[in-house]
Parts: structure tokens; sequence; C-alpha cells
């Protein structure tokens, strides 16, 4: 075949898309998914109402949320051709950060005897299995916008893909859980967040070559 | 021309192909691939490849440009996006041959200067390649590429709606990207 010929028929095939557009969507069609499971299967904590007006509880998704934005921000950067975290990599560690801030500020404020219940709370087993579960749906919506992309690093990319995916799932789950103590969430919520990234890592490894 | 002049240009055209601008478009790849060649052909020779295959490499990364076009940030320079799809796919063709190499991106910026401008038909058999289309997307292809018709031209032979041929055409170059995948594997 000439390559006269291919280009021909390469220039005849244009149908604008964007990156940015698609992955957009897939973050819509993610949160949508995670929505639907979060009240048809769990739904908001009984005291939602009283809750609202905690700051921990608050703090929570001022976390996850930003978990989620950070993490889509780099997805858009890795998602495509020599894309590395040395671009925006650095903003993963506003999250961690916010959270490692808020467990401080938990030490200096509560009594020694009461680190360890507020940490192990009464939900660890929903948390490590609720956060991957609602994770699944966004995760796969990204993993599948992703192919669309062209990550240098395809397992970065679908780790990152896996941190934004928990993100998401973590903010949904938090509005059900009732352990809202930074010591609760930094303890817990990180373990089910690298279960994801690294179930995303290994997807993306197989899936997102090109 | 200078390296930046040409990069200008291609993003001039790459802006106007996303807005659906065909001539631009093709303005575009015609003006890449001497560029493209002339890195696979440096890689090949350094590799003691075939002269034969360059082409086809060619025609893989045009391709693949083609089909990743969207992931081009507009507001950042497009050499080093050109690159760095040259350069993956590179080490994946090659890799897949059994050859492990490293492509280094200057490499790709180097050949900025060192146009090459004959153009080369690919090992791969039209009739081969098309060999492996379902029928329509055979008629398609056959009609666009080989008697330059237009979009509308070949909806009208093929009785089917200007849609359905560019649907039909776009799913047929991915099919030739997965061909051009599997067929460098079998090698």
């Amino acid at each position: 075949m000439k390559t006269d010929d291919l280009i021909e028929l390469l220039a005849k095939d244009l149908v604008p898309w964007r990156f940015r557009s698609i992955l957009a969507g897939a973050v819509a069609g993610g949160i949508i998914i995670a929505a639907i499971l979060f009240f048809a299967g769990i739904g908001f904590r009984p005291d939602i109402a009283e809750a609202v007006e905690s700051n921990r509880f608050l703090f929570k998704f001022v976390v996850t949320v930003a978990l989620a934005v950070t993490a889509l921000w780099v997805t858009l950067s890795v998602g495509r051709p020599g894309g590395s975290l040395a671009h925006r990599g650095l903003a993963l560690a506003i999250a961690p950060a916010l959270l490692a801030g808020a467990a401080v500020v938990e030490l200096l404020v509560l009594p020694e005897s009461q680190w360890m219940p507020h940490l192990v709370g009464h939900n660890a087993r929903f948390c490590l299995t609720l956060i991957p579960l609602l994770s699944i749906g966004p995760l796969a919506c990204l993993l599948a916008a992703l192919r669309e992309g062209a990550p240098s690093s395809p397992g970065l990319a679908g780790a990152v893909a896996g941190l934004a995916a928990s993100g998401i799932a973590a903010t949904f789950y938090a509005a059900n859980c009732t352990d809202d103590s930074a010591l609760f969430v930094i303890t817990w919520y990180p373990i089910a967040i690298l279960i994801v990234t690294t179930a995303g890592y290994l997807i993306g490894r197989k899936l997102l070559r090109w | 021309m200078t390296t930046s002049s040409q990069e200008n240009n291609w993003a001039v055209w790459m802006r106007a192909a996303m807005t659906g601008d065909a001539g631009a478009y093709r303005q575009f790849l015609v003006s890449v691939a001497p560029h493209v060649r002339a890195v696979a052909r440096s890689r090949c020779r350094s590799l003691g490849a075939p002269e034969g295959e360059v082409e086809d490499i060619v025609q893989e990364v045009l391709l693949t440009l083609h089909l990743k076009r969207g992931t081009w940030d507009r507001s950042r320079p497009i050499g080093p996006w050109v690159a760095a799809i040259t350069r993956n796919k590179l080490i994946d063709i090659l890799r897949q041959r059994g050859r492990h190499i490293t492509v280094p991106i200057e490499d790709f910026m180097d050949s900025l200067q060192a146009e090459d401008l004959t153009p080369e038909l690919s090992s791969r058999d039209i009739d081969t390649l098309l060999g492996h289309l379902k029928p329509q997307q055979k008629e398609v292809v056959r009609s666009i590429s080989l008697n330059g018709s237009s979009i509308r031209e070949t909806a009208e032979r093929l009785q089917m709606t200007e849609v359905a041929v560019r649907v039909t055409l776009h799913r047929a170059l991915k099919a030739l990207a997965v061909f051009y995948r599997s067929s460098a594997r079998e090698d």
C-alpha cells in the first residue's frame, strides 16, 4: 500500500474529538454509576442532618474531593503521549497533606485515651469493601477513556485512574460512614485506595498499551 | 525549513484539522511522513532491520497519529507530541520483532532538520490489507484510497448514507491498526 493512499484515507476520516472531552464524559459516567450504587445499596448515614453541622464530617469531603480532582487532573496529563508525573504529579500530594494535617490536629485535641477508639472506629470492614466496590464503575469508565488516549506509561496511567476512581468512591462512602475522625480516615481509607490503585495499575499495564 | 517554522505549520494545520479541515490535515500528514520515515530508516539501519520494513513502520505511525490525534493538547507544542507517539510506536514495533532497543527522543527532533522525501511503498500489499476487512469496509477503503473518491461520491455509489460511509471508514482504519500490530508480531 502506498503511504499517499493511506494519507488519503486518514484525511477523509476527520471527526474532531478531544481526549479531554472523552475523559470528562468518563468522569460523569463514573459518578452516575457510583451514585446509583450508593443510593440503591447504602445511602446516607441515618443522622445525616446533624452530621452536616460537624466539621469532622465535612472535612472528610475536603480530602476525598481533593483526591478525586487532583488525580483526574493528573490523569489528563499521564493519558497523553510523553506524559509523566514530572508534569503534574506534585498535585497528588495535596489530599494526603490535608489529611495528615487534620490527623495532627485530631491528636492534639483528643485525649490520648481516645486515640485508639477513634482510629479503630466501627466501620473499618465496610470502608475496606465499599470503597473498592464503589470504585469499580468509575475505574471502568476512566480506563475506557484512557484507551482512547495514548499513555506513555500504561501502568502509571492505570494507577492514577485508580486513585481518581477511589477519590470518587470515597466521597460517596464518606457520606455513609459514621466514623468521622481523621485518625480513622488516615488509617483505613488509604488501604482501600491502595487496593483500587493497584488494580488500576495491573489492568492499565495490560489494557492501555497502544 | 527550520524546526520551529516546521512545527508551527504542523500546529496550524492540526488546529484547522480539529475543526474539520481535511485539506489542512492532509498537509499535516504529508509533512510529518518524511520525518517519521527518516527516524524509522535510521533505526532500521542501525539495528540491521530490512529497508523494506521502513514504510510499514511509517504507515503504522501515521495511523497511530491519526487515531490518537485527540490527545494533542493545543496549548502545548506539537513537535514533542509527534515525537512521543513516533518513539512509542517504534519501540513497540521493534520490540515485537524481538529487538531490544531504546529510541532517544532526540532522534526525532534531529530528524526535523533531516527531511527524507522519497515516497515509498509498504511491503504490505493493498489486497492483503483489504483481505482483513469486512466486505463493506473493503469497498469504502478501495473507493476512497485507490479511486480517490470523496465521502459523498462513495456514499452515492455504494448507496449508503454519508454518515455510514464515515463510520465504516473509521472502523476500517481501527481494524487496520489492529492488523498492523498483529502482523508485526508474527514476523
